[in-house]
């Protein structure tokens, strides 16, 4: 028996070898437990004398962790190295050592409850003399720390007879009703985690509650469709069920198979990538929006002579042409705002312009944020980034979700004029067309040849009107014709 | 069967933990590491060709039972029965079939339906929902799909086929029990059951006339109904228990559930795969308070922080109103210490899961003397019945969660089976500490014997050691060609003997996982002994033989060699 578990064990030693049991195992004597050596941090930690101990990050997702036990109290003296504090992060228990000695004066956040990394959860003194300065100093700070809310900007002290711009709405609606709003638990954790401040979304949810969608569209992002239908209604399930299916579920079923066209003898079906079904899905849905086009010819040559100029330092002209659009929507706030329920506006606080890319197999938007306010080496230099994201698909939702006008251009493939389709949420996209010498008369009737660019605009009739996009078009031509200004 | 849903929160008594000097019952054939006071001391060995069934007897193979028909025939003298068993469900279908088999003429009452709580309202269609929720969860996690290069398009689900599947399945199992109980032989009795007086009991239908049966012996295994708390209403519509959330007649987009054990951590799984969010309303400070701590918190790391579920600690459900009149269900919040209102919380539907009160009234216990605990009925280690002066009732017991020893199907059964033991004159105490329980979320949770508090408490009080020892599901192979490494095992143990006290495990299918630990309890197997049992490779079965192999044993009596001596 002893020798065939003993000559066993090689042959298990592949599963063995990976486990984890040898730390658990050096472990046990210790009296720390849950120490991974590999992932002690060390405590940062600022000023001379008396030391804050910081919130430490333990992982690149954390934003917040929670203080599961001092393993020092108190008055107790702290050598370099040894482990002081157990944080929770999202992912594991970790020990926290300090890296300087000294005494822990003042716990600032007890066991148990929660900061924010880089925030002060105890204070370190150097010597004996300074521990009853670091106590007068931690209960203010605890005070002040007291009542943590999701990583914020500083709150203003509260005697402060409030000057911030208290947001007219949110105060509003305080004033009405006196109870408070009500946010489902996704939506509690999508702000937390997209930092949006959930008292000032509007809740657009049964009985007036914040849902997901609200704070997805307060943070700027396009709701996924929900994988699992709507509870409420029955969907179909396979066409071909022989269970006594709920009748509903039929209806659906037939509508899609009313009409199949007889298949195509040696024909093969590709089904949909996941980016692809979401092109499908956002362009059938684009179907609902009361779209118009305006075109509007634009003279490049200043432009090209620009571009000439400064593309050896990595500038593009897509960037070129997303910068001049983001200018020109900067005096044209409504191109850049979005209709998102059929009854307002919505104005945009930020200009982001999305530009479409063909990547293999899909396309997809990269946005280049604050268009309007980088500069265009800095917008360049992002670009570059986003694309080679985009191609090896690395991109996050907010880089590709975040757009508030697109912009596509075909001109490099001699495409002299096209049409966009408007993608849902927002409300105007620019297709550009290839700049091409024309022969052109000038007011005095001479003739010239100048680079001429088609650039054609789809827009959501609901909130822009033609004039709307005439006058935001005449802006945009101007800054081409005129172009210096974007290089400022 | 599997663990039935019913663990509540705080009301059952936590009595089963704390059974002194477990019987130990094992093969004559093997051979142990001596050192086993209980079982040396208390009783000679079991004959070699006694078997003892453990914990299910449901799966029994027909052939050889149909054989044991004969067996039902003849009852003692001066009575009808042998045996009559109040209530068919788990429980008293398993003592039933274990009766049969021992050769007494046996008779089941049922007043509902065949199978009781775990078949129709509890573990067994649970695990239907469960089925589908966990194969929603994967279709659904992106990520996971991508890393094994897998493409699938929006996943969806049809409320009506999948509440279809529970039931249907639930009728299945419901028909075989009631096939297998009259395959045998055994007289179903219909009608609602009451003890008349000593092996007396009467049977009957609301509104008929009763008929009086004796019996030589009688258990009481009537079972419980889903506990709600004064100040919640129950429209089952809006505000419902299990029973009710079983029939999945909608998805709600938002449920409170009230009570984070079990049953309401199984169905916040459910739920939260069929697109639900979710909101846990806990009294006890913790959520999952019933697990070992470590494996609390690693479950809340996996099953609740990344789902869309929150959660309140330390609070009661003080009032709970339907949704009526355009308005949502209303929760009204109260701290659990101060009883001061905390929060009202306002949601589509609410789930109270606060655990199952016994079903035990109108058994007409008052007859014989016998007050219940809070509707338990109280019982000695053999489920023997103490009446209110503290002496055992002769020839009635009571098992299942009707005595809320241990509030699982499968301890009822075994509790049942040890019963009929003693019966035909085969003293048994069934070891509570051996008997595993599982929670059937994605991953799942399972356990046996005692949590890491409860084993260093029974320590001090005792005066040894307790040692802990742990893997990580993240070094199985098994496991991670599934992409599933996450999880941990741990073993309690004992470092001088080596007797194992407790072994919790979170991943993908502890609750399969968990009978090689419960199993080395009930057969008193030591962890310097078990270590050197082989398993196939690569298999999840690996976590625990890595588990056994990193605990450390003092010298003495580690290794086969010195067993031998020892022995």
């Amino acid at each position: 028996m002893a020798a065939t578990s003993s000559s066993a064990a090689p042959f298990l030693s592949s599963s063995s070898s990976l486990s984890s049991p040898s730390s658990a195992r050096r472990l046990l004597p210790l009296p720390v437990r849950r120490v991974s050596p590999s992932l002690r941090r060390r405590i940062p930690a600022v000023r001379a004398k008396i030391r804050e101990i910081f919130m430490p990050a333990l992982s690149s997702t954390m934003t917040e962790g929670k203080i599961v036990s001092w393993v020092k109290a108190e008055g107790d003296r702290l050598s370099k190295g040894e482990s002081v504090v157990v944080v929770e992060s999202d992912k594991a228990d970790m020990d926290v050592e300090t890296f300087y000695d000294g005494i822990l004066a003042a716990i600032v956040v007890p066991e148990g409850e929660t900061a924010p990394v880089g925030a002060p959860i105890g204070l370190l003194a150097e010597s004996e003399d300074e521990v009853p300065l670091a106590k007068a100093q931690a209960q203010s700070q605890s005070q002040a720390q007291s009542h943590f809310s999701p990583p914020s900007p500083p709150p203003p002290p509260p005697s402060d007879p409030a000057p911030s711009p208290a947001p007219m709405a949110g105060a509003k609606a305080e004033a009405e009703s006196p109870r408070k709003a009500v946010s489902t638990p996704y939506a509690k954790k999508l702000a937390k985690q997209h930092k949006v401040d959930i008292e000032k979304v509007v809740g657009t949810g049964p009985y007036g509650r914040i849902t997901p969608a609200d704070v997805e569209a307060a943070a700027g992002i396009q709701p996924k469709k929900p994988i699992a239908p709507a509870p409420t209604s029955a969907p179909a399930a396979t066409p071909v069920t022989p269970s006594p299916a709920p009748s509903a579920a039929t209806s659906p079923a037939t509508k899609a198979s009313a009409a199949p066209l007889p298949p195509i003898p040696g024909s093969t079906v590709v089904p949909f990538t996941a980016m692809q079904a979401a092109v499908s899905r956002n362009m059938v849905e684009s179907l609902s929006v009361p779209t118009f086009r305006v075109g509007y010819p634009v003279m490049t040559d200043a432009l090209d002579a620009l571009y000439e100029k400064i593309k050896s330092k990595g500038v593009t002209m897509t960037v070129l042409l997303a910068k001049a659009a983001a200018m020109a929507l900067a005096q044209h706030p409504v191109v850049n705002a979005t209709c998102k329920d059929g009854k307002s506006f919505s104005y945009n606080s930020s200009i982001n312009i999305a530009v479409a890319v063909a990547i293999d197999g899909g396309l997809i938007t990269p946005v280049l944020q604050d268009a309007d306010k980088l500069d265009i080496y800095l917008l360049s230099q992002r670009w570059k980034e986003l694309v080679s994201k985009a191609r090896s698909k690395q991109l996050s939702p907010k880089e590709y979700n975040s757009g508030t006008f697109t912009l596509s251009n075909l001109g490099m493939f001699g495409v002299d004029r096209f049409d966009a389709i408007l993608p849902p949420g927002q409300g105007a996209i620019m297709a550009v067309g290839a700049s091409k010498p024309s022969v052109v008369a000038d007011r005095d009737g001479f003739f010239a040849v100048k680079n001429k660019m088609l650039v054609n605009v789809t827009a959501d009739h609901q909130i822009i009107y033609g004039a709307d996009l005439a006058a935001f078009l005449q802006t945009f031509s101007k800054i081409v014709e005129n172009p210096e200004c974007l290089t400022v | 069967m599997q663990a039935s849903l019913s663990l509540s929160l705080s009301l059952p008594p936590a009595a089963p933990r704390s059974d002194p000097a477990p019987t130990v019952f094992r093969p004559s054939a093997l051979r142990f590491c001596g050192l086993r006071r209980e079982a040396l001391g208390l009783r000679p060995l079991r004959p070699a060709g006694s078997t003892w069934v453990f914990p299910s007897p449901a799966r029994t193979p027909s052939r050889k039972t149909v054989a044991a028909v004969s067996g039902n025939g003849s009852p003692s003298k001066g009575f009808d029965y042998d045996l009559v068993i109040i209530g068919a469900g788990v429980g008293g279908h398993g003592a039933a079939l274990h009766a049969v088999e021992k050769g007494l003429k046996t008779a089941i009452i049922e007043g509902d339906i065949v199978g009781g709580t775990c078949v129709n309202r509890g573990c067994v269609p649970s695990k239907a929902l469960l089925a589908v929720s966990g194969r929603m969860r994967e279709l659904q996690n992106e990520h996971h799909l991508k890393a094994l290069g897998l493409q699938v398009s929006s996943p969806g689900y049809d409320r009506q086929g999948v509440a279809d599947h529970a039931n249907n399945l639930a009728s299945k199992i419901r028909n075989n029990l009631t096939n297998s109980l009259k395959a045998l032989g055994v007289d179903i009795l219909t009608g609602v059951g009451t003890i008349a007086g000593t092996q007396k009991v009467k049977y009957g239908k609301v509104g008929f006339p009763d008929t009086e049966i004796t019996a030589k012996d009688i258990i009481i295994a009537t079972g419980s109904v889903p506990f709600v708390p004064n100040g919640i209403e129950v429209d089952g519509k809006t505000v419902f228990t299990s029973d009710h959330a079983l029939k999945l007649e909608w998805v709600p987009e938002w449920i409170a559930i009230v009570g984070s054990g079990y049953i309401g951590l199984e169905f916040s799984d459910v739920y939260s795969a069929l697109g639900s969010e979710v909101t846990f309303v806990e009294a006890l400070d913790q959520l999952m308070p019933g697990f070992d701590p470590e494996i609390g918190k690693l479950a809340q790391r996996v099953l609740i922080n990344p789902r869309k579920i929150d959660y309140h600690t330390g609070v009661f459900a003080k009032k709970i109103t339907p949704a009526k009149d355009g308005k949502p269900v209303l929760i009204e919040l109260i701290d659990a210490k101060t009883k001061e209102p905390k929060d009202t919380l306002e949601v589509d539907a609410a789930l109270i899961a606060t655990g199952r009160a016994p079903f035990t009234k109108g058994l007409g216990l008052e007859n014989i003397n016998i007050v219940t605990q809070r509707g338990f009925v109280p019982v000695n280690e053999r489920m023997q019945v103490i009446d209110a002066s503290g002496n055992l009732i002769p020839h009635l017991y009571c098992i299942g969660d009707a005595n809320g020893k241990m509030m699982l199907a499968h301890a009822a059964s075994a509790q049942g089976i040890s019963v009929v033991e003693q019966i035909g004159g085969r003293d048994n105490v069934l070891n509570h500490l051996s008997i595993p329980a599982a929670c059937f979320t994605h991953p799942e949770i399972s356990m046996v014997g005692m949590t890491e508090p409860q084993a260093r408490e029974k320590a001090q009080q005792e005066g040894f050691e307790v040692s802990v020892a742990k893997t990580s599901f993240k070094a199985n192979t098994k496991a991670l060609a599934e992409n599933e490494g996450e999880g941990l095992a741990k073993l309690i143990y004992r470092p001088d003997t080596g007797e194992i006290l407790g072994v919790h495990i979170l991943g993908m299918h502890a609750a399969d996982l968990i009978h090689e630990a419960s199993n080395a309890i009930a057969l008193g197997t030591r962890v310097q002994d078990i270590k050197f049992a082989v398993h196939a490779h690569p298999t999840l079965s690996e976590v625990l033989d890595e588990l056994f192999k990193s605990a450390k044993v003092f010298e003495c009596i580690s290794g086969v060699h010195s067993m031998r001596n020892c022995a």
